[in-house]
């Protein structure tokens, strides 16, 4: 009896939290969603003048600095993937560029050791960078152009496969790095520079359309992440949406955060890879960058709700935070939710900084390493329990999760269920 | 247990009595109140008012009925109802359903089992995007998404004394439960298969020309000599995933009321349950999966796909050469990825619980355009064609104790969830359980359509050969001779507002 009549003030509570109040922290998620895209966009503008460089003149040097400037490109945009799942149009455009994992020999060369998704994905060794002319569910395609319809309409997803990627940053990991073929070991990616080479320089044949594709691929990233980045600006649909209905905003906020911290990352990309010990499962697996991936995922939830982002030449956005509309009405819950956010962060900065010095997450994947299984569980956990946190915050703001919401039986006292 | 099925086909009044006494899939139930029976009963009426949408319409899969997406993931959103630590069981479900099996041995146990034989390497293989497989466009494309089941006739099933009326259905002696086209290596292909169409017409009363193309099949390229004399050949495609959990959730007593085994309301529509020995529940109960409803429980369809589709074994079935026969030695005798991490089966309780869950949380979509005038006309044509005598409207679901996201929630499935004799053009003549070869359970017919947009195609029936949904209602026979004879005297605004109605399912 205690809890409800606790519960039932804090209902009342919520309602007395101005909507200004409201309006403005959606207002900063808003806004640090627009400079998180455009940290993005000019990253892989950046990433973008490192392939054109390494495709002008190919050499060890440019093919690294084409790596570094993909490595540094996925901070930012890491950080943006709390914005999917409660913003729908995030969701549904998150695919183009984000899909993982994903069979590479659809792309290009794979080892003859690679365990042939052959008879299972017919697709997996197409190599449309070898074949020109190609088959694709009875149809016959011409890819003497590799341009970005080519990739976007007819190979991404090819046959309803969905490890059918032919877009996004992990395609182009994949054609910087090439395949991980080091299973536990050590080493990521190793994929010469002569990939690229021109004519007596070039290995493994096809630079030319290896190049192109590249170059394609690269440049529909850009496109890609400019349309969304273009939605958060003022008047842009995803700022439309969400400015709607304040309280529906605020369930946004909250569900990217749990869906985010839960299912997607401490399930899909931490706890399934330990489950199956499968060095495959991770997340950046081309370049080994899977704890960065991982960190600045929790980094994004983090400062979501906290309101505050420091964006990639330092300089901060900051404003009415979640945390603060919480802390209004339960100081407790508002604590509890920023000490577990700094405790994940704490865990991921762990497995990050091990990573770092030379222990890569598909080792930390192996059967029986206790020190690898330990990191990632630890983070597991951090996730989870925040996840509670955040489900805590939710009832304190008065807010019916957004998945519950618009079901017709909690508004109609007539509905055959209860 | 016999007893309770000869019982109920002698005194059909006494239905509900018996049909208390088969296990539902689901064991965590809170019983009905008297109230709540009543609410029940009124609002699963289906509706005689067609000047506007239903109440509660729009929402085909309850609380669990999912957004509407543009895009090819429309049918992989999990339940909208479920909580954040639902969701990871969901993500790791869906992981382990896309995953790709390598064969044995292996240095990865978790992922080693597949085969000896098998006709894909995984769930997502032939279950694309979670909707419809389709049958391979022409000689070059894909067959995955489409099996050969092989099927006998049964003369002297063990079941036959506890099941009334039980047909059965044998495995080919060699080949077993299907053609598989896949083998790990050192194994023998099974076979494949082709198909070739004989093209037929149906005028419609206003003189609408309709081809219809039917399939003929043909084994080909067999690995292990003849087939059995007396074995069937059976084609299927993947079914369509959503909704499932919520189609388990439906008390038997439900469906069986639905059941009229002698027609005695003689509207020449029957409606058979089939009743099947589920592994699951070790007990006979209602079939309510797979074409002919052969699956009782979700598990029971899951390990059997996993068994026949990718010769992976589990607790249900736990040999772990798949559908190798004894005709098969090789095949029987190669490496299996049975190892004691996983009790000595290939998929563990544990992931093949959280496919389950994943099957049992993929949610449908939202209706769209549900008071839009010429759907509702459409929808009125529907119920007074007598489509609703199969495709029932409503059900609600059990009350569950554990208030997972499928309890006590009005769906909007468009099945009865029994067999029905749909003609002989449409016969495949293998039996299975209860069903004869000409009976088929009644699909679900939500989120139909949205088949073009997971699938980018419109092909319907158990083998996908109606390419739309005029030529899948063309189709019909048997019991539903008259419905669709109904359909065929329609003008054309008529017939295009039932297909609009059917399109907004």
């Amino acid at each position: 009896m205690k809890n409800i009549i606790l519960s039932t003030s804090i209902f009342l509570l919520s309602s007395s939290i101005a909507f200004a109040d409201k309006s403005a922290v959606i207002e900063n998620y808003a806004n640090i969603a627009l400079a998180k895209f455009e940290d993005s966009v000019i990253t892989a503008k950046k990433l973008q003048t490192s392939v054109n460089n390494l495709i002008a003149s190919p050499s060890a040097e440019t093919l690294n600095a084409a790596k570094s400037a993909w490595l540094l490109s996925r901070n930012p945009y890491q950080q943006t993937e709390v914005y999917r799942f409660g913003n729908a149009i995030v969701d549904d455009w998150e695919g183009k560029v984000n899909a993982w994992p994903l069979d590479e020999g659809l792309i290009d060369y794979v080892s003859a050791t690679y365990g042939g998704a052959t008879d299972e994905n017919e697709y997996a060794v197409l190599n449309i960078i070898a074949n020109p002319k190609l088959i694709l569910s009875g149809m016959s395609i011409d890819a003497t152009n590799i341009t970005r319809e080519l990739l976007s309409e007819t190979l991404h997803e090819a046959d309803e496969v969905e490890s059918n990627v032919a877009t996004g940053y992990h395609a182009v990991e994949f054609l910087l790095w090439g395949q991980d073929l080091n299973g536990h070991g050590t080493g990521a990616g190793n994929r010469p520079w002569t990939d690229f080479g021109k004519e007596n320089d070039c290995t493994n044949q096809n630079c030319d359309r290896r190049s192109s594709y590249l170059k394609t691929a690269t440049d529909l990233l850009v496109s890609d992440l400019e349309w969304m980045h273009a939605q958060w600006q003022t008047g842009g649909d995803a700022r439309l949406e969400l400015t709607k209905d304040v309280n529906n905003g605020l369930i946004a906020m909250l569900t990217g955060m749990g869906s985010l911290s839960y299912g997607e990352q401490a399930g899909e990309r931490m706890k399934l890879g330990l489950m199956l010990n499968d060095p495959e499962e991770e997340h950046d697996c081309f370049s080994d960058n899977t704890h960065n991936s991982h960190y600045y995922d929790g980094l994004g939830i983090q400062n979501v709700y906290l309101g505050t982002y420091k964006r990639i030449d330092g300089s901060i956005v900051s404003g009415a935070s979640l945390s603060s509309l919480v802390a209004a009405l339960d100081v407790d819950a508002d604590i509890a939710l920023k000490s577990d956010l700094t405790s994940t962060m704490v865990e991921l900065g762990k497995l990050k900084e091990a990573a770092d010095n030379g222990f890569a997450y598909d080792q930390m994947l192996e059967k029986g390493n206790k020190k690898g299984e330990a990191l990632i569980l630890n983070a597991v956990n951090g996730l989870v329990t925040q996840t509670r946190s955040i489900e805590r915050a939710t009832i304190v703001l008065g807010l019916q999760r957004i998945s519950f919401e618009g079901s017709d039986s909690l508004d109609d006292p007539n509905a055959v269920f209860n | 247990m016999g007893f309770f099925i000869t019982f109920f086909i002698t005194f059909f009044y006494s239905i509900s009595a018996v049909s208390d006494t088969l296990p539902d899939p689901r064991s965590d139930i809170i019983p009905r109140t008297k109230e709540e029976l009543i609410r029940i009963s009124k609002i699963t009426l289906p509706t005689t008012n067609f000047s506007q949408a239903e109440k509660f319409e729009n929402n085909s899969a309850g609380e669990t009925t999912a957004r509407i997406l543009k895009n090819t993931n429309a049918f992989s959103q999990n339940s909208a109802n479920l909580s954040f630590k639902s969701e990871l069981d969901f993500k790791l479900g869906n992981a382990l359903f896309r995953k790709l099996w390598v064969s044995s041995p292996s240095s990865t146990l978790a992922s080693d089992g597949l085969g000896p034989i098998f006709n894909a390497r995984s769930c997502q293989r032939c279950h694309l995007k979670d909707g419809r497989g389709h049958p391979p466009k022409n000689g070059s494309d894909s067959t995955v998404s489409f099996v050969i089941q092989l099927v006998r006739p049964e003369f002297n099933s063990k079941w036959k004394d506890e099941i009334e009326g039980y047909l059965g259905g044998l495995p080919d002696p060699t080949y077993g439960n299907q053609l598989q086209e896949f083998t790990t290596a050192g194994i023998r292909a099974e076979g494949s298969f082709e198909i070739e169409h004989i093209n037929t017409e149906v005028y419609l009363a206003d003189g609408t020309i309709v081809k219809l193309q039917e399939p003929i099949y043909k084994v080909k390229n067999l690995g292990y000599g003849k087939l059995h004399s007396e074995t069937i050949i059976a084609p299927r495609i993947a079914p369509q995933m959503i909704g499932l959990g919520l189609l388990e959730a439906i008390p038997n007593a439900d469906i069986i009321k639905l059941s009229d085994p002698n027609d005695r309301n003689r509207d020449g529509i029957s409606g058979r349950a089939n009743y099947v020995y589920s592994r699951d529940l070790n007990e006979i109960t209602l079939g309510r999966f797979g074409l002919k409803a052969t699956s009782a429980t979700l598990k029971d369809q899951s390990a059997v796909a996993f068994f026949n589709d990718i010769g992976i074994s589990s607790s249900l079935y736990p040999e772990g050469y798949g559908d190798c026969t004894n005709q098969q030695s090789l095949c029987q005798n190669a490496p299996n990825g049975n190892t004691q991490v996983h009790n000595d089966v290939e998929i563990s309780d544990q992931a093949l619980d959280l496919t389950v869950f994943y099957t049992q949380n993929l949610a449908v979509p939202k209706r769209r355009n549900s008071d839009d005038p010429d759907v509702l006309w459409g929808k009125k044509i529907f119920y007074k064609s007598g489509c609703i005598s199969c495709h029932n409207p409503k059900f609600v679901t059990n009350r569950l104790k554990e208030k997972t996201a499928q309890s006590f929630q009005l769906i909007w499935p468009y099945t009865d969830m029994l067999l029905h004799d749909m003609g002989d053009r449409l016969a495949d003549n293998a039996t299975a359980g209860r069903a004869s070869g000409n009976e088929w359970r009644t699909p679900p017919l939500w989120g139909i359509g949205l088949t073009n947009q997971v699938s980018g195609h419109t092909q319907f029936l158990h083998d996908g050969r109606a390419r739309n949904l005029l030529e899948a209602i063309l189709w019909h026979g048997g019991e539903a001779e008259s419905s669709r004879n109904k359909v065929v005297e329609l003008n054309k605004k008529d017939r295009d507002s039932l297909i609009l109605f059917l399109e907004s399912l």
